[in-house]
């Protein structure tokens, strides 16, 4: 009962001390705006980037040609043994009909010249699309495709690929930690501004202390008062990630330069940044002025 | 019945200053006691002492059967409840009104609400500050910022009272005054008050105790004492 009402004055202290040392307060929560915008921008950008990379990861694909006089007993056989092979998100096959026609699609050339074939003169080969779970193991996975019965050719654009994906991950790595720096200066310095407010309060930390208040009473409070800090101080920035990555979506209709590069839809990824962001700052706040008023609880 | 029991203390602080050599005093419970000396005989030393602001090199401090010596940082709480403590500078806390401040003893360490209430309207009317309940410290006099400040440190019962040269920024006739709260509040209630000063008019119109320190040293215990200027 006694430690309930302790928590509940805890919290009631907290939102008038707030208000109380008002321009103090507005200090500490424009300070954490300010750098949780920039965190949240960079987290938007590095959950971008990771969002296309695993995107343009996923678009890789392994053709496969077929020996030309494959018959339906060796196709199912290939089949069968395919499915053995682990890492195969998906497979496709494609008959050297189908390529024909697609073919003769892309331009009138082709198609002249390919209408005119047979279907025994056609000199394309049958051949299966395959996708990769894992695309680090792209090259072990077209070696045991090559090593089946019937293969002629494992095509996956063998080099392009390799050097796609060190840059990729290089870029997912410089995001993270990027990402992580930022939050590591936001924490220094809510801390700084945070200690500025209680350094203001010394006078009354050392009274609390004076008059018989245990460490615990007196930390709960400015712990408190830190959280709701760190959560105003998240205002901004959330609407700011909100309707600005909105506006930027609209602005370039979804996609960057080129289709290839597609931002993260909205929904519901500006609501989990932002909830992101709110934890930021809560944390953050908290973090900052349990450290503060440590300093003044020694006496 | 002693309530302090001061034995063997020494206090040597880390810059190498010693402040108080061999000290040995016993208080008994409801006495008014001055502390006398000059500036660097070690009279606020012993007052922080008291309320564990500073620990003794060496020796005993027993108040109210706890060794203040011994205690540990995060359990000064526990003394510091027992106590009540008033400054020269009244360290009132400007953003709170009279009945805040007050109160703030009480809600720091978890009274009920309807027991705050009493309790520190009691002790606001014990000073006689009833009619500024409402008012902020800066719209206070000394005397009354004073007052507020001795309201503060009773408000818990305590069974001493320190006060550390509370009359240091006050005029004579207010000086005064915040005695005779001091002398009504002793009467009434039988705290112990332990009173650090160098007010020569009080300590000869009170009467009371004197103990004189001197260079670190209690040189004269005076049962019912004047200002001593010579042993000073």
């Amino acid at each position: 009962m006694k430690l309930f009402r302790m928590f509940g004055r805890s919290i009631r202290d907290a939102f008038k001390s707030v208000i109380r040392n008002f321009s103090l307060s507005i200090a500490s929560i424009s300070c954490i705006s300010i750098t949780l915008i920039v965190v949240a921008f960079s987290l938007i950008a590095s959950s971008n980037v990771n969002n296309f990379t695993t995107l343009i990861e996923k678009d890789v694909t392994v053709v496969v040609f077929l020996n030309r006089d494959i018959t339906e007993e060796g196709l199912k056989t290939f089949e069968n043994e395919l499915s053995k092979i682990d890492n195969i998100a998906s497979s496709e096959y494609k008959s050297k009909e189908q390529s024909k026609n697609e073919m003769m699609k892309e331009s009138d050339l082709f198609a002249s010249t390919m209408g005119e074939w047979s279907e025994e003169e056609n000199p394309l080969k049958d051949s299966y699309l395959i996708k990769v779970k894992d695309i680090e193991k792209i090259k072990t996975t077209a070696a045991s495709i090559k090593d089946l019965e019937n293969v002629e050719v494992v095509d996956y654009g063998e080099g392009m690929v390799e050097k796609l994906i060190s840059a990729f991950s290089l870029i997912e790595k410089l995001s993270i930690v990027l990402v992580l720096i930022l939050i590591l200066v936001t924490v220094f310095l809510i801390i700084n501004t945070i200690k500025l407010t209680i350094f203001s309060r010394k006078r009354e930390i050392s009274i609390m202390r004076l008059v018989g208040a245990s460490n615990f009473s007196i930390k709960t409070p400015f712990v408190i008062e830190g959280m709701i800090i760190g959560a105003l101080g998240s205002i901004v920035p959330i609407i700011v990630v909100i309707y600005g990555y909105l506006a930027i979506y609209n602005h370039f209709e979804g996609q960057l330069f080129s289709p290839l590069i597609k931002l993260i839809k909205p929904t519901p990824f500006i609501y989990q940044t932002a909830f992101v962001v709110l934890i930021i700052g809560i944390i953050v706040g908290m973090m900052g002025s349990a450290r503060a008023v440590r300093k003044y609880l020694k006496v | 019945m002693e309530l302090i029991n001061i034995k063997g203390v020494n206090k040597r602080y880390k810059n190498g200053v010693t402040a108080i050599y061999d000290l040995n005093i016993r208080i008994k419970k409801g006495d008014f006691v001055f502390v006398i000396g000059g500036s660097g005989s070690g009279k606020s030393t012993l007052i922080k002492m008291l309320y564990r602001e500073e620990k003794p090199t060496s020796g005993q401090i027993v108040i109210g059967g706890i060794n203040v010596a011994k205690l540990r940082n995060s359990k000064v709480y526990k003394l510091r409840r027992r106590l009540g403590i008033v400054f020269q500078d009244y360290r009132l806390l400007p953003k709170l009104t009279v009945y805040e401040n007050v109160a703030f003893t009480l809600e720091v360490i978890g009274t009920k609400k309807s027991e705050i209430k009493r309790r520190t309207l009691k002790a606001i009317e014990l000073v006689g500050l009833k009619a500024k309940t409402r008012n902020y410290p800066d719209q206070l006099s000394g005397g009354e910022q004073q007052r507020v400040a001795i309201a503060r440190a009773i408000v818990n019962s305590p069974k001493l009272l320190i006060c550390d040269e509370p009359t240091g920024n006050l005029d004579p006739d207010m000086s005064m005054e915040i005695v005779k709260v001091l002398d009504n509040i002793n009467k009434t209630t039988g705290t112990t008050i332990i009173m650090a000063t160098h007010d020569k008019d009080i300590v000869n119109k009170m009467k009371k105790r004197v103990l004189v320190l001197k260079d670190g040293r209690l040189v004269r215990d005076y049962e019912k004492g004047k200002y001593d200027n010579e042993a000073i």
